[in-house]
């Protein structure tokens, strides 16, 4: 990572489902540990790209993908990559917060229990790694006394930045966010941000959002997608500013009048 | 305000002519079809308290469990009591595992290709085989061609193809009721298929997957035609009251052959005979599926989403 300063690149991505071409020569590099934010109108293969990133899209069915996708400098086409192992490093958080449903502390603990040999972990060590993981998304607080509380009965918020705080234990460099607030209030959606830029740095974050303002607040950088294609990638404040493309432009100041 | 405006108000929210026709027709389909649920419980109660008042004067603890005697005229119905549990047991011990497994394959495993569309055809085409035709398929399968005679055994496995597409049905529909979402998220972590079913999927979903196995038992035990061929005999008396007085690789008596015997084949039955063996059928079925129905309200306490 030291010497290559993007994340993710792609060349000439492709993708189609069945005959349908969602992605049409994508070439993109997400720079290390920014916030990067993807928008575009629905449909237009914002989620697909991501879903890229971890080659999650090939349990979806009829997938075929043409191009190269390098994370943090590797193809992962190669032959000798991992799927497992990539979306330990790659992780991924969703539209709709989708705890499992067990226990705050087992969710936790789910990505380690999935990777490491059966009973591997002491009682201590994962009690420490639960601990830690909630801190970082300031949860401890409220969960410390409700661990063994089954996570689908939280509050969405609560629920959201458990589905991120999971993540953590894996050690991702990497995670992929698919419109993580479009089912939180504002206030739960100013809480997932402000922990977003507070993590930013330590990890990359890529993150689809409907929401202009969101992208505005707290996006380094903005890609603009139409139709399968990356139409414009620049500063943030550039893009919404002085966009250089027209369809950019059109996208852009229609939301905002 | 004036008077006009006045009358307008108090008139504005009073029922219209076609708001009383539509109230009318509205109250008539409601009772019309609380009616129909009404007919569809009717029979079922009918049938069970006809029975009841028919065979209560025979029913008994010893009537389970002393064998028929004097030609099937007298006595109980140990021998096929306990033949219909045999059949009942060992076809859901071939057609569970088999049922469970193959439905978890097609459902979380397998893609939409010609494969998996061949295999759900044939489900569904499976279910439509008349109970008959299995019969005569077991005969040919297992008694001929694989030697296993009539015996339980075949016709266990004559039942056991017979419930096999629907434990599938019934799996497959408990399977897609766990939220996609479960999956992705395991998925996302870098969990294998394995890992997701058996920590996320296989706890969300045990508990339909456990009453439809159950309902078959059902089936398996009220099906005349598939084992009358394969392993069914019309008399077998055995050991009273021991418990494993049937091998595998003997005939047995059935309930359901039983009560086709002495209601139809056999003269001079006393009155309540068939009418008892008709209830012992009957209930131990609503048993069963009471269990099941409790087994899947704990199973259900457990789970939230």
């Amino acid at each position: 990572m030291e010497t290559n300063n993007f994340s993710i690149e792609t060349e000439n991505l492709s993708l189609w489902y069945g005959d349908f071409q969602a992605l049409m020569d994508v070439s993109v590099k997400i720079p290390d540990g920014k916030i990067t934010g993807l928008i575009g109108p629905s449909g237009c293969g914002k989620t697909t790209l991501l879903r890229c990133f971890n080659r999650v899209n090939e349990r979806y069915g009829n997938v075929t993908t043409k191009g190269e996708i390098k994370i943090l400098g590797k193809n992962i086409y190669d032959s000798d990559i991992s799927l497992l192992e990539l979306r330990k490093t790659v992780g991924m958080v969703f539209q709709r917060p989708n705890p499992l449903p067990i226990s705050v502390y087992e969710n936790i603990l789910f990505g380690l229990r999935i990777h490491s040999q059966f009973r591997s972990l002491t009682r201590t060590q994962s009690d420490e790694i639960v601990e830690e993981a909630l801190t970082s998304v300031f949860l401890w607080d409220d969960l410390k006394d409700k661990l063994k509380t089954r996570a689908t009965s939280l509050q969405l918020e609560q629920q959201q930045k458990l589905c991120i705080a999971r993540l953590l234990p894996l050690k991702p460099q990497i995670i992929l966010m698919d419109e993580p607030c479009s089912a939180l209030d504002s206030e739960g959606t100013l809480a997932v941000e402000e922990l977003m830029s507070v993590l930013a740095g330590q990890y990359t974050f890529l993150i689809v959002t409907h929401n202009m303002a969101q992208a505005r607040r707290i996006s380094d950088e903005c890609i603009y997608m139409f139709l399968g294609e990356l139409i414009e990638h620049r500063e943030t404040q550039a893009l919404f500013e002085t966009p250089e493309h027209p369809k950019t432009a059109d996208y852009v100041q229609m939301r905002y009048g | 305000m004036n008077t006009e405006t006045d009358v307008s108000a108090q008139t504005m929210f009073t029922e219209t002519v076609i708001g009383r026709q539509n109230r009318y027709i509205e109250n008539v389909v409601k009772i019309f079809f609380l009616f129909m649920t009404c007919l569809m419980i009717l029979p079922l109660l009918l049938i069970i308290g006809y029975l009841l008042y028919k065979a209560l004067p025979v029913l008994s603890f010893d009537f389970l469990f002393t064998n028929p005697k004097d030609n099937m005229r007298a006595g109980g119905i140990w021998a096929p009591f306990l033949g219909t549990i045999y059949l009942v047991v060992v076809s859901l011990l071939v057609a569970a595992p088999i049922g469970v497994f193959a439905s978890v394959y097609l459902n979380e495993y397998a893609r939409d290709n010609w494969f998996t569309r061949i295999v759900n055809l044939a489900v569904v085409n499976l279910a439509g085989v008349p109970s008959i035709v299995h019969a005569l398929f077991g005969v040919g399968a297992f008694v001929l061609f694989s030697g296993m005679g009539e015996s339980i055994l075949a016709a266990s496995l004559t039942l056991a193809i017979m419930t096999l597409p629907v434990i599938i049905a019934s799996t497959t529909e408990a399977l897609k009721a766990v939220p996609m979402s479960f999956r992705e998220a395991c998925w996302n972590m870098g969990a294998t298929r394995w890992q997701t079913i058996r920590r996320i999927v296989l706890p969300n979903s045990i508990s339909g997957i456990l009453t439809g196995v159950i309902l078959q038992v059902s089936r398996a035990a009220g099906e005349t035609a598939p084992i009358m061929f394969t392993g069914a005999v019309f008399f077998k008396p055995i050991a009273e009251g021991n418990f494993l007085a049937y091998n595998i690789f003997d005939q047995c008596m059935a309930l359901s052959l039983h009560l086709y015997t002495i209601s139809t084949q056999v003269p001079d039955v006393a009155e309540g005979i068939p009418y008892a063996t008709a209830i012992v059928l009957v209930g131990s079925v609503l048993l069963v599926n009471a269990a099941s129905i409790i087994l899947r309200v704990y199973l259900r306490t457990r789970k939230r989403w």
